[in-house]
């Protein structure tokens, strides 16, 4: 088992599950989706999590981005028991210190990109002028500066995700969660985007939790976290990217 | 956030404008109906009351024969001349006594020709029934006394003898009564059984009798009472009068009417109100089946949106906006329903006004409740639809496709 630093440290991790299952169905429908799951991330990692398709780790982002709840075990999120949020509890939580960026970028249609990076800032009730100045910074953050009353149709993939990456960024999260931010994207778009969630990590201090199955984009992670069956079949820290 | 969730109910209406438009439909229809029910009707209300008011206020008409729903019996004794002075001298609280004998005649003069009412009667008949003259003069006394040859004429028959030429001064021939015109009436319009009140010409109740009739005998007595002063009161004092007057014992029942233009004033009104508030509540329902098209397209919009919803949900939205949201959207549907059914309304209104020559009465309150209850349904229907779509599951409706 893994032994983050912080436990060493007694300080508390960021995200901490102890022995988070996830079963859907009861009696002989019943399917394990998580089978007793241990993880600790720390403020400012850049995890990678890996794993073929069934093997639970997609459960395991809801469950860490607060959109699910486990089964049994426990989801300690900055020392809370999610588990034991209400829903609206949780909502708020994710509003305040969660960011997500999905596969299909989830941009709403017929919206500018201005607008889209303005929503969770509305729902933050930011006042107008601020939102507009925020949502503009967080644009340029992603490199689209000029692009911001564009709407959906008219920007590339690779420009979509960098809209769902600046709305996921422009509250300051805690943690953003990318769930197979290039799996729409061709190589060189999918770079551009894992060089933007490396530089956010880095420069910004956001922690990042990823799924991903290309080995390729997981390497720019500091930590691969690779599941199976339910399980983490391995968890260790690689070597620096270069 | 209210105001957010507006602006995106308005964009969201514009998206699809077709279908809201078809949507709220309904609401249109059942809020126009409503207000044009009202609207007309308060018209017909106020119509009535005008002419009432025209006719003379406190009018009572006393007929002979017993009137029981329909035409005069015939056989009971005509009233003289004597009857209307009787009235006058012993009742008390009366302006103007009139005895009065109508007869339909051509009228001519040089090549036109005009079928009217002839009436005789004397100068009270115009105090009584809230006739002014325009230009001329009343019968003078000597004129009443001797059965001169004049005549006063309504509106209508100068517009159809004399065109624009000016009548006072001219002759008109009533069979082989030619007389002198020497005065001309106001307009009052129609009266509120739809006949024409200027269609007449007034001549002296003596030259009526004498040169027309060739009898002693009056159709009818108008009696005018004073303002503020019970009208039945009086009808039944004059009631009692004229049994004496005809000798009609304690069994017998009355072989004469009095008529008092209020009571009919209050039946008029009375069916006119019943009818609009009859029409009105079926409008209404026109109103409640709108609202059930609005709840329809609010559950086809929440499924489209799942998706949409779900993404809100994911940056931190709380159910409780999501809920706002679809929420106002459903209300601003409705309100805009509303708000275009009250201009179709009064559209509406003013044309049916002018075709159906009732006066146009804006009732403000009643487009004030109008919207407000379009806007309620808006919120009523709408809140099923919005609480399914605060409700949604992120995690499903960001899988949703």
């Amino acid at each position: 088992m893994n032994e983050s630093v912080s436990d060493l440290a007694g300080i508390q991790p960021l995200i901490e599950l102890r022995g988070v299952t996830k079963v859907y169905g009861t009696g002989g429908a019943a399917m394990h989706a998580l089978r007793g799951i241990d993880l600790s991330i720390d403020e400012g990692e850049f995890v990678a999590v890996m794993g073929p398709s069934g093997s639970g780790k997609s459960t395991c982002m809801n469950i860490l981005g607060c959109l699910d709840t486990p089964t049994a075990g426990t989801y300690r999120f900055k020392g809370v028991q999610v588990g034991k949020l209400t829903g609206r509890q949780r909502a708020l939580l994710r509003r305040h210190y969660l960011g997500f960026v999905f596969q299909g970028y989830n941009l709403l249609n017929r919206t500018s990109a201005l607008e889209n990076v303005e929503l969770p800032l509305i729902y933050r009730r930011v006042p107008a002028s601020r939102r507009h100045e925020q949502a503009r910074q967080a644009l340029e953050v992603v490199g689209l500066k000029g692009w911001e009353d564009h709407t959906q149709g008219e920007l590339s993939g690779g420009q979509q995700q960098r809209v769902a990456i600046a709305r996921a960024i422009v509250t300051r999260p805690a943690v953003l969660f990318a769930d197979e931010p290039t799996g729409n994207l061709d190589t060189a778009r999918s770079r551009e985007i894992m060089e933007l969630l490396t530089a956010l990590n880095r420069g910004q201090g956001i922690t990042v939790v990823m799924v991903t199955h290309e080995a390729e984009m997981a390497a720019y992670a500091k930590r691969i976290v690779r599941f199976l069956d339910g399980r983490v079949e391995t968890d260790g820290v690689q070597k620096e990217a270069a | 956030m209210v105001w957010n969730a507006f602006s995106l109910a308005l964009r969201e209406i514009r998206r699809n404008v077709m279908r809201s438009f078809l949507t709220i439909l309904g609401i249109v229809i059942g809020v126009a109906a409503v207000i044009i029910m009202v609207t007309i009707g308060g018209g017909a209300t106020v119509q009535v009351t005008q002419q009432i008011a025209s006719l003379g206020s406190n009018l009572l008409i006393i007929t002979p024969g017993k009137r029981v729903l329909g035409p005069v019996q015939s056989g009971a004794a005509p009233f003289r001349i004597a009857d209307a002075e009787a009235i006058g001298r012993e009742i008390a609280s009366i302006v103007a006594v009139a005895p009065a004998s109508s007869r339909s005649m051509t009228a001519i003069v040089g090549n036109e020709n005009w079928s009217t009412r002839v009436t005789g009667s004397e100068n009270e008949y115009l105090k009584a029934g809230n006739w002014s003259i325009k230009a001329g003069r009343q019968f003078s006394a000597s004129e009443l006394r001797a059965g001169a040859a004049v005549c006063i004429i309504g509106a209508t028959v100068r517009g159809k003898l004399f065109g624009s030429q000016e009548p006072v001064g001219s002759k008109i021939r009533l069979q082989s009564l030619a007389c002198e015109v020497i005065g001309l009436l106001e307009a009052k319009g129609q009266s509120m059984m739809g006949t024409d009140q200027d269609d007449f010409v007034l001549i002296p109740l003596r030259t009526f009798q004498r040169r027309i009739a060739g009898n002693q005998d009056v159709g009818v007595i108008q009696v005018s009472v004073e303002g503020g002063v019970s009208t039945d009161r009086v009808g039944r004092d004059i009631g009692r009068l004229m049994r004496e007057r005809r000798h009609l014992s304690a069994t017998e029942e009355d072989d004469f009417t009095v008529m008092d233009l209020k009571e009919i004033t209050k039946m008029f009104t009375g069916t006119t109100q019943v009818l609009t508030a009859l029409l009105s509540a079926v409008a209404a329902v026109s109103l409640l089946v709108g609202g059930i098209g609005i709840m329809n397209i609010m559950l086809v919009s929440v499924t489209e949106r799942t998706r949409e919803i779900g993404i809100r949900l994911a940056i931190g939205a709380l159910e409780r906006d999501v809920l706002l949201q679809f929420l106002v959207e459903a209300m601003v549907l409705s309100s805009l329903g509303g708000l275009l059914g009250i201009a179709l309304a009064i559209g509406a209104s003013l044309w049916l006004a002018d075709v159906l020559r009732v006066p146009f009465v804006f009732n403000a309150t009643i487009v004030a409740v109008a919207f407000l209850f379009s806007a309620a349904v808006g919120v009523v229907f709408g809140f099923f639809p919005a609480q399914k779509a605060a409700r949604l599951d992120p995690i499903e409706a960001l899988r949703h496709e």
